[in-house]
């Protein structure tokens, strides 16, 4: 319990200095959001006017001050972008990027596990050297590069989805996973060549074991003794690891979304650092930080509760 | 661990069903009549309100849902809107306006003869800071007589008829700028900030009704997807397409329309730094600088030379002999350089925005036109956010490539910026006899006198080589071959009503 309290007390401290440089980073960049909004109207009396009128003109302490205690009460301040709330701006957002990544993960599990088995189980056989090669340049294909390949073969050539034509999920829930699954597919694909590895390779050094010698002179079949034995100790890195990349895949996602022009996250955390909408700005880079800190607080409490053996 | 496996088994299968099952679902196609999809390249800003909005990317849109008592048709010409007739006092201080009947708000309601009187209001008042408040500073009274409005002015302006453009909204309606009512085409439906936006076609609408039912205006804030987009079908329109996009498209299912962007290129030199303080040495990069190799380069010779602040749209404003003031020749060039004091040359920096392919490039052809007098010219891209705070507001710069347009369709508009003490003036000119020509054109109240007034401008811009001219873009357009019906403006608009289904 102690344990648990301080890895959540060191959470609580690694937001807020994320929170901080986020937000001090953005009064250094000379860059005024007024200008940005004002564009060629832009007069020095009409941008000191909508200066104030956002509240710009404060210091930059009592301005970091209101703003973390407006977060403390679910408020991320308002978009000057959007004149609309952060937090109604992005919930449909957010929606979308963590359905992509969602389905991403599933996808990483139900190919990986099988995947990964069956290489394992002939990584004696010849064909480890044509299955390694092939995972090898899977895992090294960035998920941007793959994503314009399947935007190629299945949009443009076999006309499977129309790229560009997303739905809101809130329009055609189906017709939405549709079209997320290829760039779900697009982020899974190095993931699940990492999994695939990492499964067999913990499964060989598994595999020279003691017990495992012991396990096939009780007359246990080769089957068996990987199943029963090798596999169920192998497993336990595999899923610390999965933990991990769920942080890594949503924040991937957001190139992704480019690729495949699905309008989350990513689209807006990179219009607003255009137009210099820093509410917005500060709010993803929070949520996305707070994802990463969250998920590897997870892992590090699942990984004992697997193996009691290693302190953390 | 036969169950283990066939448990795979099944997962798999079933998740390769879905997959093709989804896709297959994907919408395709459907009635041309009923549906069209049109690309946008940012979205819409944070206010929809006719009065506040500024963007131009903005304005073109909500051309569609608001109209003024009078709107600019396809040449430019004003016609009447929500008014049905007008007429102006000999003295042209009094303005009549008479109220079309039968129409009607797209919340249902009609328009009254308040409901103008409150959306001229928010622009007259004395304490208005609606972007169009300045233009209605000479308002000196506005009333209601039955169904007609009377607008008195306190001097004789020419250009006032282009105000009357401004949106009539009804004064019940508070939240204006997120809940956009008007009385166009189309009406609004809603947004999804970066997605859409979604507009209807409003079906009690007084004039020729819109051909298409429903409209999604898609953002495509990536410049390098949009023939992805167009090719895979998900986007049946997109304006102002570059002639390399264009000819990816022209063996595909869509037709390119060609037309003007109707504005103003031309590397502007910052006037009050050295060495552009001296005119001779602006007049060299004008004889150096040959805009019709840059069409050639750059824009597969299409574009339309200019040479002044003024481009064809403006119909009798526009001079086309002034192009004829600079034509290369780089002896000509050299010989001004040495008499301005630079023998060798100099070296300067153009600061080009980003995000616009086209005056990058131009600016490359300009750099290497400029060599050949010794001049070298440095390209330093900067974001759009920061060309207006340095270059357009802080004026810290030495050149810059970009194109300039005009908010209205007055020679005001698109030449009060060059009198020299003007808020807008980002490359300094300073000129006595301009600023005494643009004063005899705004003060004048004959129309033809102003005219020459104006063209008088444009000749000074030109042979004090204010700027170095380039051309007025072509604007390509593509839509697909289910469509068609487009109508070229001369001022920022796209008129969705006007595009129809084929068949």
């Amino acid at each position: 319990m102690k344990y648990v309290l301080k890895k959540i007390g060191t959470l609580i401290l690694t937001l807020l200095a994320v929170s901080a440089l986020v937000f001090f980073a953005f009064s250094l960049i000379p860059s005024n959001p007024a200008i940005a909004r004002l564009g060629t109207e832009a007069t020095p009396e009409k941008i000191a006017k909508l200066m104030h009128d956002m509240g710009l003109d404060r210091p930059v302490l009592e301005r970091f001050g209101s703003w973390i205690l407006g977060i403390l009460h679910g408020d991320f301040g308002t978009s000057y972008s959007y004149n609309q709330p952060v937090t109604t701006l992005l919930s449909e957002k957010i929606g979308v990027t963590l359905l992509m990544s969602v389905m991403a993960i599933l996808i990483t599990c139900l190919l990986s596990f099988p995947l990964g088995i069956y290489v394992a189980r002939k990584s004696d056989s010849k064909l480890d050297v044509l299955f390694t090669t092939i995972n090898q340049i899977v895992m090294s294909i960035p998920s941007f590069f793959s994503g314009i390949l399947i935007t190629l073969l299945f949009g443009l050539i076999l006309k499977v989805f129309t790229p560009g034509g997303y739905v809101s999920y809130k329009k055609d829930f189906l017709g939405c996973i549709g079209y997320l699954i290829f760039p779900a597919f697009a982020i899974a694909l190095p993931k699940i060549s990492m999994v695939v590895k990492l499964l067999r390779d913990t499964a060989l050094k598994e595999a020279d074991k003691d017990y495992v010698r012991t396990a096939y002179s009780r007359g246990n079949r080769t089957k068996a003794v990987f199943y029963k034995h090798v596999l169920k100790n192998a497993i336990i890195p595999v899923i610390t690891f999965l933990g991990m990349t769920f942080a890594d895949i949503i924040a991937g996602s957001i190139i992704v979304e480019q690729v495949f022009r699905v309008p989350g996250l990513g689209r807006i955390l990179l219009t607003s650092i255009s137009g210099r909408d820093y509410p917005v700005v500060e709010a993803i880079i929070l949520l996305l930080a707070t994802a990463v800190v969250v998920s590897n607080l997870v892992v590090d409490l699942l990984y004992k509760k697997f193996d009691p053996r290693i302190h953390v | 661990m036969k169950a283990f496996k066939k448990l795979w088994r099944l997962i798999f299968l079933s998740a390769t069903l879905t997959v093709a099952l989804c896709a297959c679902g994907g919408d395709k196609a459907g009635d041309a009549s009923a549906h069209i999809t049109i690309g946008i390249p940012q979205d819409l800003e944070e206010t929809l309100d006719p009065h506040e909005a500024m963007a131009a990317g903005t304005r073109e849109i909500l051309f569609n849902i608001y109209e003024g008592l009078v709107k600019p048709n396809s040449n430019g010409e004003l016609i009447p809107a929500v008014a049905d007739e007008f007429s102006v006092s000999d003295d042209g201080l009094t303005y009549t306006f008479h109220l079309r009947k039968g129409v009607k708000f797209h919340n249902g309601s009609d328009v009254t003869a308040e409901d103008v009187l409150y959306s001229i209001g928010r622009n007259a008042d004395p304490s208005s800071e609606t972007a169009y408040a300045s233009a209605f500073s000479n308002v000196k009274e506005y009333k209601a007589d039955g169904e007609n409005i009377v607008i008195t002015l306190n001097q004789k302006d020419n250009d006032f008829l282009q105000s009357m453009t401004i949106g009539i909204i009804p004064k019940d309606v508070t939240d204006i700028a997120t809940n956009p009512v008007g009385t166009g085409p189309y009406m609004y439906v809603s947004r999804s900030p970066q997605e859409n936006v979604i507009l209807k076609r409003f079906k009690d609408y007084w004039g020729e009704k819109a051909y298409i039912e429903d409209v999604t205006l898609k953002i495509c804030s990536n410049a390098d997807s949009i023939v992805m987009d167009l090719l895979g079908g998900s986007v049946d329109f997109f304006a102002r397409i570059t002639s390399a996009q264009a000819a990816q498209l022209k063996d595909a299912d869509f037709n390119i329309e060609e037309g003007t962007m109707n504005l103003v290129q031309a590397m502007y030199l910052n006037n009050a730094v050295e060495p552009f303080t001296n005119e001779k040495v602006r007049q060299a990069l004008c004889y150096a600088v040959d805009p019709k190799e840059i069409i050639n380069l750059a824009f597969d010779g299409k574009g339309t030379e200019l040479g002044s602040s003024m481009f064809p749209a403006f119909g009798k404003y526009f001079v086309k002999e002034i192009n004829d003031v600079y034509d290369v020749d780089l002896e000509k060039a050299k010989e001004l350089l040495k008499e301005a004091g630079y023998p060798d040359g100099f070296s300067f920096t153009i600061k080009v925005p980003s995000n616009y392919q086209p005056h990058i490039d131009t600016a490359q052809v300009i750099a290497e036109q400029l060599k050949k007098i010794g001049v070298t010219a440095e390209i330093k891209l900067v974001e759009w956010e920061s060309w207006l705070s340095d270059v357009y507001i802080g004026r810290d710069y030495e050149a810059t490539v970009v194109g300039v347009d005009a908010s209205q369709m007055t020679a005001r508009a698109m030449l009060e910026r060059f009198t020299s003490d003007s808020s807008k003036n980002f490359v300094n000119f300073k000129s006595d006899a301009y600023d005494a020509a643009f004063n005899n054109a705004i003060s004048t109240t004959d129309d033809a006198k102003a005219t020459e007034y104006y063209k008088e401008c444009e000749w000074i811009l030109a042979r004090e080589a204010a700027n170095v001219y380039i051309q007025d873009l072509a604007e390509m357009v593509a839509i697909n071959k289910k469509y068609t019906g487009y109508e070229f403006y001369p001022i920022y608009v796209l008129d969705i009503a006007k595009i129809k289904p084929v068949k």
